[in-house]
């Protein structure tokens, strides 16, 4: 491969740029994981990792390795394809696993569900709990 | 040639994959590609309990599926603003219920979709008896809000596209 200082700036500019703002992207999604109270909060954070921060270092990949060796690089969709055909069952199927266990959880104490609310118990914070 | 084909897109896709997978057009790889294009829906036929899907207007899901995007970018900018700034408990993440009138699972797998890959939205599970969808808000201002635009952006395209 070729070193990176071949390319024009007019590649290298959007490249970096795209790379930067993916990593950021990924950051952020990563620190709402870490900062949220609870679980129905945490899961809309990797959301933006995959959608906005994939995308991007994607795009980049594809200018990069496309000015690179001169010729159309766009492998790189399938990736963009997989993700976006696993990601929404991951992220449905998290979402069921914690509202049954909480469902769960709150018909043992044989409590009676309170009405107007679809998951009541999703107005507490999970962690309040104890595991 | 519908007996060989039972859904030209899903082979035209897959022809497509095999090409991108091989990075060429060489005849021997469109060949392979071809082949598979033809066998796989065939053999994954019976996985498939509603048949595979029948666009009606292919004009109007590129329409959905670019207003989706949009919706998805603006969505990524605000959730990532609320990661960044808000304080978490000023946040009203909420479920929220939402009638929906379209009964195709074609449309329903479309519509779980799109949801999901939105920011700040994630699809729970569609309540059998009324046919109402429960949905995740990560901070809810309006529910009727939502209510609409899923009701009108999404929900209408898809009853036209996959039928109701």
């Amino acid at each position: 491969m070729s070193a990176p200082e071949l390319l024009p700036w007019w590649v290298g500019l959007p490249v970096s740029l795209l790379l930067v703002l993916g990593g950021i992207v990924a950051l952020t999604g990563c620190l709402g994981l870490l900062r949220l109270p609870s679980f129905y909060q945490r899961i809309h954070g990797p959301a933006i990792t995959i959608t906005l921060g994939t995308g991007c270092i994607l795009i980049a990949s594809m200018l990069y390795f496309s000015a690179l060796q001169s010729r159309p690089v766009i492998h790189e969709l399938l990736i963009t394809l997989f993700v976006l055909l696993t990601a929404p069952m991951v992220s449905m199927l998290l979402m069921r696993a914690a509202v049954y266990r909480d469902q769960r959880k709150r018909r043992l104490p044989g409590e009676a569900p309170e009405t107007g609310e679809i998951y009541p118990l999703s107005a507490r914070p999970a962690d309040k709990r104890a595991p | 040639m519908k007996r060989l084909l039972p859904s030209p897109l899903l082979s035209l896709v897959l022809l497509l994959t095999w090409l991108l997978l091989n990075q060429s057009v060489e005849p021997a790889q469109l060949l392979l590609g071809a082949l598979l294009a033809v066998v796989a829906p065939l053999l994954s036929r019976p996985l498939q309990p509603h048949g595979y899907a029948r666009i009606r207007r292919p004009l109007a899901l590129l329409r959905l599926l670019s207003q989706a995007s949009v919706e998805v970018l603006r969505s990524c900018f605000n959730v990532t603003r609320i990661i960044l700034f808000a304080r978490s408990e000023g946040l009203n993440s909420q479920f929220v219920r939402i009638p929906l009138d379209m009964k195709s699972p074609h449309g329903l797998a479309m519509l779980a979709a799109i949801i999901n890959l939105t920011p700040g939205t994630v699809w729970v599970e569609i309540l059998p008896e009324s046919n109402e969808l429960a949905l995740h808000v990560f901070d809810l201002h309006d529910a009727q809000w939502w209510v609409d635009t899923v009701k009108r952006q999404y929900e209408q395209p898809l009853i036209e596209i996959f039928g109701g």
